[in-house]
Formats: structure tokens, C-alpha cells, sequence
């Protein structure tokens, strides 16, 4: 059980004001994407939520606690992986665990199977392709204890093929285990294959534009990124962001 | 097989010119004497050998504690780091006569001295390899929550590792150094006090003889800690988590 509340949530750096009045909420069990140009202060929001720095006004409320400034309290999955690269992959998975309790590898190497990388739990990440280090760390966040998720464009330094696949991949280890996610991202097709709502940031300040709620039902098909209705979803989205 | 080849010139030379043993004695001369005298001074090595160690332990440690704890307070690093380098900017040569008038003829000057000479490489590589921890990683543990001990055991102690290795390399040849130079000024055993009895009397072979055990020293201690730095990180690679 994990609902993310944020409310009215304003941040300036020096002069700049970065975010004005952002608020939304992410459900429990909701998948729900940031969509913003790049600048938009997306990566700024998501470190507020992360506690590395207080909001200058507004709140941010997990299950009904104000977070403001408190770290460690969502399970965050960097842009760049972020693997500690003198640590095996079951080590780097565990990471996330082993700063609140003793790990369980059972489950690390459980879930390192489903995520398709079993045989290599005693590789360590300079071994791996750039995608199978981002599927670790997904998998990093899915095994520490919050059981609430920020994925900050985590396939943003991928290439095409390696990004469909990533998507897919990522729906369903998503689809089975059903933590919320907030998600940012820049990429419309992205945003609208993965989400169950979007919400349409402004830049210069950012500010929460444009809700979209998609019905898609799930499991999700890759049939559906070539069907009519996700053309028009897409075309309503790419209208709201110029 | 430079060494090798210089070690022939040598003898060449020192044959061909006929020169004296008292002033440069070839290598065959030396090899010799370091053979038919082993049970003369075979005690001052070993008292050598034994002090290097004791006091390249120390070193070793007390490199570590205090680089450890300048970086832990960031304050105290501003108020000593400039101390730090002028300790390596008195002449050992000088300070070492007022340690023997201060502390005697016993263990504790010369542990000293080695300690002073071999601290710093460590505290100095160490330090720049905890400032040089990946900013990216240093992020994901912030926002995954992690203490600041934490941060430092998991992330920025291993990160360091290699650097502290580096030091290492350097204190493990100085700390030979430093205990030859230590014996010069008051001992009664060790290479030191046998180099200086061997000048005195123009024995040039065992000064070559004394050089020579200062160097296989040196390389031995070079050696153990290269293999020790293997096996600990044997598996890491430059490129990172990247």
C-alpha cells in the first residue's frame, strides 16, 4: 500500500523558479509518467521527492506522511545505473535492501531469474550491455523495502531496439509485481505504452499542464504501438506539449 | 634484463680498469662478501626487517585514521591538512637526532620516523580517492537513504581502495628507507648501523652488500603488497557502473 501526494509544490534555485504549484497524486498500485521537455525541472521534482533537498513551499505526503526532506523513503532507479562496480550483480541488487535489514539473496536471485538475468549473478556490471545494467537496476528498487518507485528516464541513454525491448520487459516484471511508479521520461510513445495516467509538465517553471488518463487495458501488447486509437493518444499528447 | 645488463658492464669495467675494491668493488666482489659474511650480519637484517614492518604497520594505520577522520569532519581537514605537509617538510635527517634526544636510543624514535615518512602517502592518496567517489553513486545512496556511514562504508571506502593501494606502494619502499636512515642515528643492530660501520672502514663491498638487502627489501615489500591489492580487487574494472 503506496500513494504519493504531491501538493502544491513550489522550488527556486537562486532566481529560478524551477517548479510552481506542482501538484498530483500517484495511487497505489498506479503506474503514472512525468512527460516534459528536457530542462523541465522533472529530475528536479524527482529529487525533492527523494529528500535531497526541501520544497520552498507545498508538501509531498506517502501514505499520508509528510516526507518533506526525508531520504530513503521511496526507492529511486537513477538515469545512469548507478552499479557499484566492484560488487557482483546479486550484490548490487541487494544494495538497496542492505541499507534497512539484512538482504535476502533467495529472492535477489528469484528475481534476478524473472528479470531474464540469471547466470549472471557473479558477473559484475562493467560485463553487462548498457540495457541489462538498467534491468538490474529496476531490479535493485523492485527488492529494497519502499515499496513506492521513481524511475528517472532509465532508458534515455539507450538505443532504439534496446528501448522497445526494455519497455517491454519493464511492463511486465511491472504488471506481476504492481508497485506504484512514478516515471520521467521525454518520450511520448514511452510515456503512453507504460502509463495508466500522464501528467504534462510545463518548463520555465514547470507546471503541472495537462492530465491524460490512459485506458488501455492491461496486460499491455506491443501490437497496440501501431494501433489507430495509440496514434491519436499520441497526437493529443504531442499537441498538449507544443 | 637492463639490470642484468648494467650488472655486466659493471663487472666489465671493473675489471678492465683495474679498480680498486675499496672504491668500487665489481659485483662478483660483493655477491661474495653478501655470501661469506651472511652469519655476521644475517641479525642486522632481520632487526631491520622487523622494524620496517612494525613501523610500516603503524604507518599504515595511522594514514588511514587520520585520513579517515579529516574527511569524516571537514572542518578539521581545513585546520590540519596544511600541518600535514609541513610534517613532510622537516628534514628527516634533522628531526631525527631530536626524536633520539626526546625518546633515547630504544624502538619508539625509530618507529616514529617510519611512521612520519610513511603516513602521508596514505592519508594524501586516500583522501583524493574518497573526494573522488562517483558523484552519480553518491546520489543513488543519498536517495536510497543510506547514513552517512553507510555512504562511507559501502561507497566510499571501497571506492577508494585502489588509490589507498597506491599510497600503500609508496610508504611499503619508504618505509625501508626510513628505517636504514633511522639506524644511521643511534642503533645498535640493523642495515643501517652495518652500512655506517662498513663506510667507516672502507669496506665498499658490504655498503653494496647493505644497498642490495635494501633493495630486495624494498621489492619484497613492494611485492606482497601488489599481490595483496590483487587479490582484494581483482575483479574491478575502470570503466565503472556506467
Amino acid at each position: 500500500m503506496s500513494e504519493l501526494v504531491i501538493e502544491k509544490v513550489t522550488k527556486s534555485f537562486a532566481d529560478k523558479k524551477v517548479l510552481e504549484d506542482i501538484s498530483f497524486t500517484v495511487k497505489e498500485g498506479e503506474f503514472v509518467s512525468l512527460l516534459g521537455p528536457s530542462g523541465s525541472g522533472k529530475s528536479t521534482l524527482f529529487h525533492l521527492i527523494g529528500g535531497m533537498y526541501s520544497p520552498d513551499s507545498g508538501a509531498f505526503y506517502l501514505d499520508g506522511k509528510k516526507i518533506n526532506g526525508k531520504r530513503g523513503a521511496i526507492s529511486y532507479t537513477p538515469q545512469s545505473s548507478s552499479l557499484f562496480p566492484w560488487r557482483t550483480i546479486l550484490d548490487n541488487v541487494v544494495l538497496g535492501a542492505e541499507l534497512f535489514a539484512k538482504p535476502n539473496y533467495d529472492q535477489a536471485r528469484e528475481m534476478l531469474e524473472k528479470a531474464g538475468l540469471s547466470g549472471y549473478e557473479n558477473a559484475y556490471p562493467h560485463q553487462l550491455s548498457g540495457g541489462m545494467r538498467q534491468r538490474v537496476a529496476f531490479v535493485r528498487s523492485l527488492l529494497s523495502p519502499q515499496s513506492f518507485i521513481c524511475l528517472d528516464e532509465p532508458f534515455s541513454s539507450l538505443d532504439e531496439f534496446t528501448r522497445l525491448e526494455m519497455q517491454r520487459w519493464l511492463l511486465s516484471i511491472w504488471e506481476e509485481n504492481r508497485k506504484s511508479v512514478l516515471f520521467v521520461t521525454h518520450n511520448i510513445e514511452e510515456a503512453i505504452y507504460l502509463s495508466d495516467r500522464i501528467i504534462v509538465l510545463s518548463s520555465n517553471p514547470a507546471t503541472t499542464k495537462r492530465e491524460f488518463t490512459i485506458p488501455f487495458a492491461r496486460p499491455r501488447k506491443e501490437e497496440l504501438l501501431l494501433s489507430e486509437e495509440f496514434l491519436q493518444w499520441k497526437k493529443a499528447v504531442y499537441q498538449e506539449l507544443r | 634484463m637492463v639490470i642484468i645488463l648494467l650488472l655486466i658492464i659493471w663487472e666489465a669495467c671493473s675489471r678492465l680498469f683495474v679498480i680498486p675494491t675499496w672504491l668500487l668493488p665489481a659485483p662478483s666482489d660483493i655477491v661474495k662478501e653478501g655470501v661469506t659474511s651472511w652469519s655476521v650480519y644475517n641479525h642486522h637484517l632481520f632487526s631491520t626487517t622487523k622494524l620496517s614492518v612494525i613501523g610500516f604497520g603503524i604507518g599504515v594505520s595511522v594514514g588511514l585514521i587520520v585520513a579517515t577522520m579529516l574527511h569524516l569532519l571537514p572542518p578539521v581537514r581545513q585546520a590540519f591538512y596544511p600541518l600535514l605537509i609541513l610534517s613532510q617538510n622537516i628534514p628527516i635527517i634533522v628531526l631525527a637526532p631530536l626524536l633520539v634526544i626526546w625518546f633515547g636510543f630504544g624502538m619508539l624514535p625509530k618507529i616514529l620516523i617510519i611512521t612520519l615518512v610513511c603516513f602521508f602517502p596514505i592519508t594524501v592518496a586516500t583522501l583524493d580517492g574518497f573526494r573522488q567517489t562517483s558523484p552519480e553513486l553518491l546520489h543513488y545512496m543519498q536517495m536510497a537513504g543510506a547514513s552517512k556511514r553507510q555512504i562511507f562504508a559501502k561507497l566510499q571506502f571501497p571506492h577508494a581502495l585502489p588509490s589507498i593501494f597506491s599510497g600503500v606502494k609508496i610508504s611499503a619502499t619508504y618505509s625501508v628507507m626510513g628505517a636504514v636512515i633511522s639506524e644511521w642515528l643511534g642503533a645498535n643492530q640493523g642495515i643501517g648501523v652495518y652500512m655506517t660501520l662498513a663506510q667507516s672502514s672502507f669496506r665498499t663491498d658490504r655498503v653494496f652488500v647493505a644497498i642490495g638487502f635494501v633493495m630486495v627489501l624494498c621489492l619484497l615489500f613492494f611485492g606482497l603488497i601488489v599481490m595483496l591489492e590483487r587479490l582484494l580487487i581483482k575483479s574491478r574494472n575502470t570503466e565503472g557502473g556506467k
